[in-house]
């Protein structure tokens, strides 16, 4: 008996390969928001003032406790009651870098934290402006050592967004989802959008393997 | 000590009865100092005694709890507000800043930047320096520091003395009023602590600073500083000229200390 019918696969891979796309932009828009966000989170959070840092950690800790499914729920549902409308895209986009950047926040706080704090009394001798300091002098030594660890958190949204499915966005699984209803085979759609996410993370694996080796071997 | 009698020039550097606790530790204890313009004046004592705290509470790396420091005639961390003294702002730390610089102990160089880049960063972005005028003061700085051949390495291609030197041109660079060396020799083996001093002795001929020296090098100590300070328990036990402080002490601490320092070496 032939359980996998390659035909339908065959037939299915075009519809499947346009939310693929749907997926890939969801995940690199998310991520490049949750980098730069992130980024601003750890630094607020390492302020030395706690009328700036207390509300930063509650919010990242707030974001780190609740479950990312919950979130999209309420960047989509809950929102609009706040006259804050969102297209389902959109919002879910939005809760997924919210999410993320909470972790991202705490792989640059652990980066920042690295550098050690006679760099940072060099910047007070020198009376380099904060702005300076970080831009010159910090964040260029507490960046790469964090970048596998940002990248792990590329792969990491990447699975996340079949949550989106959750509110109808046609990403892979919910495009999976309504073939599977129109035609009631499940076994190809759902099977085919498991290999594309091993392959697509194998992928994304090999990539932050690469830019961790070129980090290790630059000049210096 | 070096006489106020003249009653002219404020001194460079004035501390009033500054405090500086940690906790319960008290390791400033309504200190009192005075530097004249050009002076040079080394810090001796016992680990724990308050030196380096002074250095870094000048640097304003660490924030004082009591007293006024004055540097060039204007308080370091406080500034005048309709005749009153208030807490000083950034714009007036900054400004303040501006006439001191500092040698660290484990040097600080930025470890991603070149020899050259570490000493242009600052005279760019703070002094706003063309990047070729900035190039040319570090490179007759690092000149100066016997380092022209080294403008291109980074610092972990440097040996310690090598860095260390590097860092004193960094501070330079900035043109400070003030050279505060906090005991930069204690993390170097000790056949290049010579080289580091030689730029120091150097310094000290070719420009006109005023510089404070936290250092375990006694013999340094004498040779380089109009003044010697004795520090203990976060106050100066004794001070005076060198010949003074090392051949005839009059205070038992310093006394004991030396000997203990003399032993020692």
């Amino acid at each position: 008996m032939e359980l996998f019918d390659w035909s339908f696969a065959w037939d299915i891979l075009p519809l499947l390969l346009r939310a693929a796309v749907v997926t890939i932009e969801v995940t690199i828009l998310a991520f490049v928001i949750a980098v730069v966000l992130g980024l601003g989170l750890a630094v607020l959070r390492l302020s030395s003032s706690r009328l700036i840092s207390a509300p930063t950690t509650a919010f990242i800790e707030f974001i780190r406790s609740t479950p990312l499914l919950i979130q999209i729920y309420f960047v989509y549902y809950v929102f609009p009651e706040f006259g804050v409308v969102l297209p389902a895209l959109v919002a879910g986009t939005t809760a997924i870098a919210l999410h993320y950047s909470a972790y991202t926040s705490e792989v640059y706080r652990a980066g920042l934290q690295s550098v050690p704090r006679g760099q940072w009394e060099a910047v007070v001798a020198l009376n380099l402006s904060p702005y300076r300091a970080y831009r010159d002098i910090i964040l260029p030594q507490a960046i790469p050592p964090v970048v596998p660890a940002l990248g792990n958190y590329l792969i990491a949204m990447f699975k996340d967004t079949p949550l989106l499915s959750a509110i109808a966005v046609v990403e892979l699984l919910q495009r999976a989802k309504i073939i599977g209803s129109d035609t009631f085979r499940y076994l190809e759609p759902i099977t085919m959008v498991g290999l594309f996410f091993l392959i697509m993370s194998l992928i994304s694996a090999a990539g932050v393997r690469r830019v961790e080796h070129w980090l290790k071997h630059r000049r210096g | 000590m070096s006489g106020d009698t003249t009653g002219a020039a404020a001194p460079m550097v004035r501390f009033r009865s500054v405090t500086k606790r940690y906790g319960e530790l008290t390791v400033l204890d309504h200190l009192d100092l005075d530097v004249e313009t050009n002076e040079r004046v080394a810090i001796i004592g016992p680990s724990g005694s308050g030196k380096s705290t002074l250095l870094r509470v000048l640097m304003t790396l660490e924030r004082i709890d009591s007293g006024v420091i004055e540097v060039d005639g204007e308080p370091l961390t406080h500034m005048e507000q309709n005749g009153r003294l208030v807490p000083a702002d950034r714009r007036h730390l900054r400004r303040m800043r501006g006439k001191i610089g500092m040698v660290f102990q484990h040097f600080n160089l930025f470890p991603h930047m070149t020899a050259l880049e570490n000493c242009i960063e600052a005279p760019i972005h703070v002094l706003g320096l063309s990047r070729h005028e900035a190039t040319e003061r570090a490179s007759e700085l690092l000149t100066m520091v016997g380092l022209a051949d080294k403008r291109d390495a980074f610092p972990s291609q440097l040996s310690g003395g090598q860095q260390q030197r590097v860092a004193i041109a960094r501070a330079l660079a900035m043109r400070p009023k003030v050279m505060l060396f906090d005991e930069v020799t204690s993390a170097l083996d000790p056949e290049l602590t010579s080289e580091v001093l030689n730029v120091i002795r150097q310094l000290a001929e070719a420009h006109n600073l005023t510089m404070l020296m936290v250092t375990h090098q006694m013999g340094f100590a004498k040779e380089f500083a109009d003044r010697i300070c004795f520090f203990d328990q976060g106050r100066i036990a004794e001070q005076g000229g060198p010949e003074q402080i090392f051949s005839e002490p009059r205070n038992e601490r310093t006394r004991a200390f030396l000997r203990a320092v003399l032993e020692a070496t």
